[in-house]
Order: C-alpha cells, then sequence, then structure tokens
C-alpha cells in the first residue's frame, strides 16, 4: 500500500538520458540560469561538465556551493529560478536542470565522492540551532571554514523539514539521510533531542561557544480557529511528519478533504492518494490562474486524482462537514470527509529564544541578531524554500566568520 | 503520393533504384538479402566470397562506435572480414536469389589472394547467376595481407587482379577503393586498365574508435588486446564524397557506385549529385535495419519533384562542375552576418565562438543579452552562422574588398 508513497515519482536520469538533455543547453555566455539561482549554485558550468562528459566535475561544481545539492535537486521550485531564467525558453522548453542535478548527485554518492573539505582547525566553536536546510547549510560552510560545530536539533533526526516536511515521493528521507551523513563526516557534531530554551537555553549557548546561529523553521502548525478542537481535522505538517515517521504506515480515511493552496497542501493531497485513498479532495481560496502551489505539485497532485476545488474559503464546520462559500460567486459547498487535513500555514516555534519575531520573521534584515546570536532559515528574511535556506545558511556563515575575526 | 522514375543504369545494368547493401555483415545470406529486396532495395552486394580453402574466423566482439551526447553512432568501427559461410553455401544463396528475383540486381563480392583464386571466384559466380562483380580491393581488416587495403594500395597488382576476373568471367565488374591512400585515382584507373567497368568507393577507413580507459587497451577488446580496423557511418561520408568528387575530376565520367555514410535521402542526392549512379548502404541498416531504404527512395522522389527532375538519372554529377581547386575560387568579397534580432533568444554562442575561435567582431550587450556585429573586425567566416541554435543568422550584405573589380550584385553567395 505504502509502496507508491515510498518510491520517488519522477524518475531520475540514466546516462543516455541525461546526456539528451545535456545536448539540449544551449550553453550560453554569461548563462542567465547562473544567475537566477538565489543558492548561487552555477548550472551552467555543471551542465557544460556533464555535455563534456566530466561528471565528477559537475559533482564538485554543485556540491561545493550547496551542501545539499541532491536535496535541492528533488524540490527546488527550479521553475521560479533557474529554468525560469533559461534561454532554451526561446525555442520550447527549460533544461530540466534539477533533473540534471539530480542525476549528477545520484552520480557523486554511487562514485562515493568526498567534495567537502574540512578547514584547518580555527579553534574556535559555534553552535548552530537547528538541523534544517539552513543549518546544515551552515554548519557545512563553518566546518569548511575551520571552525568546530554542534548542531542542536529538538528531533531524533537531522534534516528539519526536508525530512518531516516533504513527501517521501519527493525527497525520500535516504537521500536526506546522505546529505546529512556527509556533513557529519565534515565533522558536524549533531546533539538530537536537545531543544534550545527548554533543556539548553540561549544564555548557556552564548557562554559556551564562540557564536550562536539559531536556524529554525516555521514548522509549528497552524490552524484555523474553527477546527480547534476537531477531532477529525488535523494540520499539514503534523500529518506530512507522521506519514514519514511511519513511512506510510497510517490509519487511512475513505475520503479525505484537504483545505489549502500552496505546496503544502498539494503535498497532503497526493500523499493521501498514493497512499491509496479513494476520494480526495482539496478546496481552496485562491483561483487555480493565482495558485502558490509549484505547476509541477499541482501537476503531480492532478495527475494522481485529487479533485482540486478552487475559490472557496471555510465559513463553517460541523464534524465533519465543512461549508464553503466562493470567495466572489453566491454560491455554497458542502464536503463531508472522514479527515480534513488544514495546510493554512506554519508559525514559527522560536518564541522562547527571545529574538525580535514579527510574523514569522525577524524584524531586522541580514542574520546577525545581537553579540554572539546570529539567525538563518525561515526566521531569517527571504523566501521560505530550501535553496533559499541554502543560500541563507551560507550567508550567515559567512557573517559569523567575519565577525570571528576571520577573512 | 509523389512518383517518380528512380531507375539508373549502371554498366549496363538496370537498377529499379540506387540503392544497394554494401558487401559486408547486413548482407550475409539468402535470408538476409531475401528481406532486403522485399523492403524495397534494388541490389544486394552480396558479402565478400572469398576462396574456400580460406577460413574465416572471426574475434568477439567485433564492433565499436563513436558517439557523440545523444548520438549513438557518429562513426562505427568494424572488424569483422568476408563471408564466413563455405564457398558452396554461398555460391548456392547466390542462385537462390537470382531464381527467387530475376528483377533484382545480385551483385557479387570476391576476393583472393592470387590471380588464380580472382578468376576462379569470379568464374564460380558467374555460374552462379550473379548480375555483375565487385572486386574487394579494400577490406582493412583481413587476417592475410595478400587480401584487402593493402592489395588496394598497390596500382599494379589491383590491375593484375583485375585482369584476372576479367578471365574469369564477360559480367561488368566495379573494384572497390581504399580510402587509405593519399590519392586514389592512379589505383582506380589501374583498375580501369586491368579491365574494370566502374569503380566503388569508399570501403572502411583504418581506425581506433575508443581506448578502454581503465584496462588502457583498444575498443573492443579481445583477450585484453584489439585492433586496427574499418571506420563507417555518418563521420565518414566528407571523406567518402571527396574520394568520389576526385574520381570524376581524375577520371572523368567514371562510373562510381557510392558508399560511405548514407543514411538519408540527402546523404543519397549528394553522393548522386558528385558522379555516383547506385548507392551502397551498411551501417545505417546495421543500426536501423533494412527498413530506411523507404525513407530514402520516397525522400528522394520528393527532391526530384522540388528539383522539376523527372529522371533520377538527370541528377547524377551535376555538382562535379562546381567543386574547383582552391586557388580558383573568388577572393574578392565580404559576406556580414546579418542578426535578426527578433529571432535571436539571447544564448551567446555566436559570441563566444567569434572571440574565441575567430576574429573578436561580435560585441554582446550584456543588458539586453543582443550580438551586434562590427564590420571593421568581421571577415565574413560565418562561424555565427554555424554555431547558432536558432538560425538566426544568415548571410547579410556583401562588399567587395577594397581595391577589388567587380560588384557584389554578380556574386552567387
Amino acid at each position: 500500500m505504502t509502496k507508491q508513497y515510498s518510491q520517488e515519482l519522477v524518475q531520475g536520469y540514466t546516462m543516455s538520458t541525461v546526456m539528451e538533455e545535456a545536448q539540449r543547453c544551449l550553453l550560453c555566455h554569461d548563462a542567465p540560469c547562473s544567475n537566477a539561482c538565489p543558492a548561487g549554485t552555477d548550472p551552467a558550468k555543471f551542465i557544460r561538465s556533464v555535455r563534456f562528459r566530466n561528471f565528477k566535475g559537475a559533482a564538485e561544481t554543485i556540491r561545493s556551493n550547496n551542501a545539499l545539492g541532491a536535496a535541492c535537486a528533488r524540490i527546488c521550485p527550479t521553475e521560479r529560478y533557474c529554468e525560469l531564467a533559461c534561454s532554451r525558453c526561446g525555442i520550447d522548453r527549460p533544461i530540466n536542470i534539477g533533473g540534471i542535478q539530480r542525476f549528477v548527485t545520484d552520480f557523486e554518492e554511487q562514485c562515493g565522492m568526498k567534495i567537502l573539505e574540512k578547514g584547518p582547525a580555527n579553534g574556535k566553536k559555534v553552535a548552530v540551532v537547528g538541523s534544517g536546510p539552513a543549518g546544515l547549510q551552515a554548519a557545512a560552510t563553518l566546518l569548511q571554514l575551520g571552525y568546530a560545530v554542534d548542531v542542536y536539533e529538538k528531533g531524533a533526526k537531522a534534516g528539519g523539514f526536508l525530512r518531516s516536511g516533504i513527501p517521501e515521493y519527493r525527497l525520500p528521507d535516504a537521500v536526506v539521510d546522505t546529505e546529512v551523513a556527509r556533513i557529519a563526516e565534515l565533522g558536524a557534531n549533531f546533539k538530537y533531542g536537545t531543544e534550545i530554551g527548554k533543556d539548553v537555553s540561549l544564555d548557556d549557548l552564548k557562554a559556551g561557544y564562540d557564536a550562536v546561529l539559531v536556524a529554525v523553521g516555521i514548522g509549528k502548525p497552524q490552524m484555523l480557529e474553527m477546527f480547534e478542537g476537531n477531532p477529525y481535522a488535523v494540520p499539514a505538517v503534523t500529518f506530512l511528519a507522521e506519514v514519514d515517521e511511519k513511512q506510510g504506515n497510517v490509519d487511512l480515511p475513505d475520503n479525505a478533504l484537504v483545505i489549502g493552496g500552496g505546496d503544502a497542501a498539494m503535498d497532503v493531497a497526493t500523499t493521501l492518494k498514493l497512499l491509496g485513498v479513494q476520494n480526495v479532495t482539496t478546496v481552496t481560496r485562491k483561483e487555480l490562474s493565482d495558485f502558490r502551489a509549484s505547476k509541477e505539485e499541482l501537476e503531480t497532485a492532478r495527475a494522481s486524482g485529487v479533485t482540486i476545488v478552487d475559490g472557496y474559503a471555510p465559513v463553517a464546520v460541523d464534524g465533519k462537514v465543512v461549508t464553503f462559500r466562493h470567495r466572489k460567486l453566491n454560491s455554497e459547498l458542502k464536503i463531508e470527509a472522514d479527515k480534513i487535513v488544514l495546510a493554512v500555514g506554519q508559525t514559527t516555534d522560536a518564541a522562547q529564544l527571545g529574538l525580535p519575531i514579527v510574523k514569522n520573521e525577524v524584524d531586522f534584515e541580514g542574520y546577525h541578531a545581537d553579540g554572539k546570536v546570529f539567525v538563518a532559515g525561515d526566521i531569517a528574511k527571504g523566501d521560505k524554500t530550501a535553496v533559499w535556506a541554502v543560500r541563507k545558511g551560507k550567508a550567515a556563515a559567512y557573517e559569523i566568520h567575519n565577525y570571528l575575526g576571520g577573512n | 503520393m509523389v512518383k517518380k522514375d528512380l531507375s539508373v543504369d549502371f554498366l549496363g545494368v538496370h537498377f529499379e533504384n540506387p540503392f544497394c547493401l554494401s558487401s559486408s555483415p547486413v548482407g550475409n545470406c539468402f535470408e538476409m538479402c531475401k528481406k532486403a529486396y522485399d523492403t524495397g532495395w534494388a541490389g544486394v552486394v552480396f558479402k565478400t566470397i572469398g576462396p574456400g580453402d580460406f577460413l574465416i574466423d572471426e574475434v568477439s566482439p567485433r564492433f565499436d562506435a563513436v558517439t557523440k551526447e545523444a548520438t549513438p553512432f557518429v562513426g562505427f568501427k568494424n572488424m569483422e572480414q568476408i563471408a564466413e559461410h563455405p564457398l558452396e553455401q554461398n555460391l548456392e544463396d547466390l542462385r537462390k536469389l537470382k531464381q527467387a528475383y530475376p528483377d533484382k540486381v545480385l551483385i557479387a563480392s570476391i576476393m583472393g589472394p592470387t590471380e588464380k583464386d580472382w578468376e576462379e571466384l569470379a568464374r564460380l559466380v558467374t555460374e552462379a547467376g550473379a548480375d555483375m562483380i565487385e572486386m574487394n580491393l579494400s577490406c582493412p581488416q583481413m587476417t592475410s595481407h595478400a587480401m584487402g587495403s593493402d592489395v588496394g594500395t598497390n596500382a599494379e597488382l589491383c590491375k593484375s587482379f583485375c585482369a584476372a576476373v576479367k578471365r574469369g568471367s564477360k559480367l561488368p565488374m566495379m573494384a572497390k577503393m581504399t580510402p587509405n591512400i593519399t590519392d586514389m585515382v592512379p589505383v582506380a584507373k589501374a583498375c580501369l586498365e586491368g579491365g574494370a567497368d566502374g569503380i566503388a568507393a569508399i570501403n572502411t577507413i583504418k581506425s581506433i574508435c575508443n581506448v578502454d580507459l581503465d584496462r588502457k587497451i583498444g575498443m573492443p577488446i579481445i583477450n585484453g588486446k584489439s585492433s586496427i580496423s574499418g571506420y563507417s557511418g555518418k563521420a565518414v561520408k566528407p571523406v567518402a564524397l571527396r574520394f568520389v568528387q576526385q574520381l570524376r575530376d581524375g577520371i572523368p565520367g567514371v562510373p562510381i557506385s557510392g558508399i560511405g555514410g548514407i543514411e538519408t535521402w540527402e546523404d543519397a542526392a549528394e553522393f548522386l549529385l558528385l558522379g555516383a549512379t547506385t548507392l551502397q548502404v551498411t551501417t545505417a541498416i546495421m543500426q536501423y535495419g533494412y527498413r530506411i531504404v523507404e525513407d530514402m527512395k520516397n525522400g528522394l522522389m520528393h527532391y526530384m519533384e522540388e528539383q522539376g527532375v523527372d529522371r533520377l538519372q538527370d541528377l547524377i554529377g551535376v555538382a562535379n562542375q562546381n567543386m574547383i581547386p582552391a586557388e580558383n575560387l573568388d577572393r574578392d568579397y565580404v559576406v556580414y552576418p546579418d542578426f535578426d534580432t527578433d529571432k535571436c533568444i539571447g544564448c551567446g554562442r555566436c559570441y563566444i565562438s567569434c572571440y574565441d575561435g575567430a576574429h573578436q567582431a561580435i560585441s554582446w550587450d550584456e543588458e539586453n543579452r543582443k550580438p551586434s556585429c562590427d564590420h571593421d573586425k568581421c571577415v565574413g567566416c560565418h562561424l555565427c552562422v554555424l554555431v547558432c541554435p536558432v538560425h538566426a543568422i544568415d548571410k547579410g550584405e556583401v562588399v567587395m574588398k577594397p581595391g577589388r573589380k567587380g560588384s557584389p550584385e554578380e556574386k552567387a553567395i
């Protein structure tokens, strides 16, 4: 029953098909794709390496820039970044840059390449709070700069949202494990089951380290008020985390209702279908024309058989029955479901850290909070995607390096 | 539906179309040739028949290919020699083929180490019912140096062997040339003097396609070793066309069966225009099967329609006169490239190639991602035209070089 869920939906390239895709690349001068990556990855360079059959060189280009290259290859909304900028769009469709990156990072893994190298120890220690993509990238960058790094994670495993929030069919845990193992091998010391502000205080960290990087996400589930206490309702992140933890072996309803129109809503709906739920209906406030979810996610949900109703917002709930009203039309909709999943956003759970957080973000630009404390991840200003987390993790690491007198 | 007369007459034999299997693995037995005929090939050059006492013992594996990006066979390397079946079986297959397909053309390819062998083989294949003989003077991977391309570079030996074949048979005969030679014309002339009626060109080019980088052995690997052997396929077409042109130049009007990298009707038309009357194919068949002849025939008919030509024969050799020595080309003018900015997608490939491979004549507008050409630096080489992925660069303004006579309007650019 969980086989579909546990297998990557998108098939990876083979050595022949990746060459077919790479030869579609126009090998641009001053390539627009490379200028469009928030994390500063250089797709033009690694695709050119593939085109000239230097697969190991391609892996170096990706990995040296992005400690989470294999994860990003699978989940990055490239349609908004490199692939949007791709010159090939002027002919037909962009190069599948994420797909090529996935092939190259898989190749890197199969070859057992060790690309990242620990810098000469500089005697300084940094604590990273949170092991999501920003924390992991920051740890990798700091280690390469010669710092000793402890990563504090309240959960039992590292990866943050990559592990618990992205379903297996998009990003298998095995890929996250490999990314984490690589950073552990670089020297990161993971301290699991340790929540800062509860088990250890931020002040303790400040006393024990030369710098502290708070790289926490916005993973705390949000509920609409009318669903509080409803036994059939569950927030999307909670549901996805449970499915991930139990590898798909969860109690399934006959039919399910998903409320929301973002990537999380699409992930939940597709996950339910792949697990075998007969009827999955997603109701979203926004109309499809200005949908928030990525096109690929939307297509995947539709292809797996999810019914998507757009333009309706929930106005009342009575047990299993939710009443929606169209935002513009005089139209009402009642849906009864055995399970109601709310994908209506998350909040940060960093309140106990005493940071100046307004609307899930710190109120200052950049990454330096105060004294020894720095921020990265979703609470730092900027987009809330994995590729941005990588960008922030790297930038914050360099700010720490600067602060501690590095060059 | 287009319908055109594709028939040609070559060495006094009528072919319903110019397409033949070349002497190779693709025409190795009755069943293969039968399928080829049924698919629409006009002629078969049956895999080269050697003397009964010459044992064929092949290696395994025996092929290799040069690939490029996603293209699996840019060029193909073959180590197989001549027909491995017993002489009597080959002759029997020839007999059966002629009987079953009296209107198709059956060409027997033969090869022997001595004049006596050549004469005898010519006699045997004639008795078996062949319509024509092709002398294989050119296989580059024989295990005997008395046969194959070592013979094909020796004009005197070729002449005497041709004479021997003519003693054994009155059938029309063509001599198949090796390209592993600087100038093919003296050998071809010697063959004609010896009695050959036409020339087949080219056989394969001696090659090493790839080296296994871990084992440091050429490919294919046969118990830890490899050998130089014949290269064919699309990659050799330019070399083949050059030899065909040089034969027509050196021996005006010589009948030629063209061979080398033919895959499409366009390839076929090029050989015809440069003077080949019949065409032989192997590598593309090995890769795609006999069925490729369908599109070669139909495509050629459409081409004839477009050209207003009713008989294929009328296209043969038409382009020969337009190949002239480099010293005779008009060097008085420059054709500047013309950039279609609407078509341009801003990839900058023209800029890179012009800077790194030509004359730094293209400037690059970084902000708008558009190229422009500086005529003071541009020499009109048109490298940019070739690298543009969207064909946004074409021939543009024609200007006379300073001090040259004539006007741009007169030039056939």
